[in-house]
């Protein structure tokens, strides 16, 4: 049994509920580590060992060392978590967010100072399925 | 008898603490969101609460996925300001009030709201940018702060309706304190915004505007805002206006707006930020 999930509908977003939650578990116990100098510097020195100390799946594993953004989110990232991870790498937040849309920094940054990504045309993936 | 005077609705956008700590408020992509601030300051400095209840949420900073208390209430004397991943932003520790805080648990208890009691947590800039904005720069805050974080992380986040009927619980709370405290009461976050995903970057101005109409002309309306229409048309991290509407609970029906203030974009998100007074707190003064 499952509670229905409307918002499986809206495109580009993952919401990071218990289903992702549990997934994610691990991942984001491995992001709020970072949040500790000494293993910021650890993981640095050896990215590879220090994630084989946290028992993550090895597609999980690999979306952090490749930096897939959105891939981390699919595997039960949640985005106040890899920020932590982000912030490690010296990335902002609009920095994740412009490289998560496929844009560069100067254009997210430009759609930002223009008021934004529109509802319009974003409510339903139904309204993406044209999209390259 | 403490009593709830007024209500205000603030984004708490970390880039906004970042900006004043790093002294880019001159900067010209800066400037038009700390002028919206400057009424706000105006405001306060006459209002002088005695303490301030902040309704926020916590990102990963006090709590990680070991624990997540959808209400949690700060009854400590003192809260630390946490590190979130730079250093702690460079503002004074914030004060608690204790005696207070402990009250308003009791009376939620006793009223059916099961809120966490929380005597340790470090705040993030979920609330300090927002005391940030309203009090500037001081070498210490004018006075004790009450938090109370609100799970907005992980879904489902507390319904519009739990959280406007846990506002008025709070009400009720404050006024059964036998101090006279003048009390003002924060909402934060929002608001529209996502942060995450090829969708990353949605704004929905016109939401926003209702929304903040809304506050004083039809609460009701609000409270009745399902989470799919939070999630699909203000962005998957819009769904934190819930926190805005523990505020709203927690004053008159009757409010006054006496100061409002809308920008985009402050980094990835709309700003939002509102003042609503009492008005059975207005005749008071006069008579």
């Amino acid at each position: 049994m499952t509670l229905p999930k409307q918002y499986d509908d809206i495109p580009g977003t993952v919401v990071f509920d218990a289903e992702q939650a549990r997934r994610g578990y691990h991942l984001n116990m491995f992001c709020m580590s970072l949040m500790k100098a000494e293993n910021r510097a650890a993981f640095k020195t050896d990215e590879r060992a220090y994630l084989d100390k946290w028992p993550m799946t090895e597609e999980q594993k690999q979306t952090i060392l490749k930096r897939d953004w959105n891939g981390m989110l699919q595997l039960g990232g949640n985005i106040y978590f890899t920020a932590k991870l982000a912030a490690t790498d010296g990335l902002s937040f609009q920095q994740i967010a412009a490289k998560m849309t496929g844009s560069s920094q100067a254009d997210y940054a430009d759609m930002m100072i223009k008021g934004g990504r529109s509802p319009d045309g974003n409510r339903s993936k139904s309204e993406w399925k044209n999209r390259g | 008898m403490a009593r709830i005077i007024a209500g205000i609705g603030v984004s708490h956008i970390p880039a906004i603490g970042a900006a004043l700590d790093n002294a880019k408020t001159k900067e010209p992509y800066w400037v038009p969101v700390f002028e919206g601030f400057e009424r706000s300051k105006e405001w306060i400095a006459k209002i002088k609460p005695d303490v301030c209840i902040v309704v926020y949420n916590d990102h990963a900073s006090a709590f990680s996925l070991d624990l997540v208390p959808t209400f949690a209430l700060g009854c400590a004397s003192d809260f630390a300001v946490a590190d979130e991943g730079w250093g702690p932003r460079p503002v004074p520790p914030v004060k608690g009030h204790p005696e207070l805080a402990w009250h308003i648990a009791q009376s939620v208890v006793l009223d059916e709201f099961d809120i966490t009691i929380v005597n340790k947590m470090d705040v993030d800039h979920g609330l300090t940018v927002p005391l940030s904005l309203m009090f500037g720069q001081p070498s210490e805050w004018p006075c004790p702060i009450v938090p109370l974080c609100v799970n907005v992380v992980v879904y489902p986040v507390p319904t519009g309706h739990r959280c406007y009927m846990l506002g008025k619980a709070i009400r009720k709370a404050v006024e059964s304190f036998d101090k006279d405290l003048r009390v003002v009461i924060f909402g934060t976050g929002g608001m529209s915004h996502q942060l995450q995903g090829p969708r990353a970057g949605l704004i929905n101005k016109e939401f926003d505007q209702r929304f903040l109409d809304n506050l004083s002309r039809d609460p009701a309306a609000l409270v009745r805002i399902p989470h799919i229409e939070y999630l699909r048309d203000t962005g998957s991290e819009g769904i934190e206006m819930v926190m805005w509407l523990i505020m709203r609970g927690a004053l008159d029906d009757d409010v006054k707006e006496v100061y409002r203030f809308y920008h985009v974009p402050a980094s990835n998100t709309a700003l939002g930020h509102i003042i609503l007074e009492n008005q059975a707190e207005k005749r008071k003064e006069w008579q």
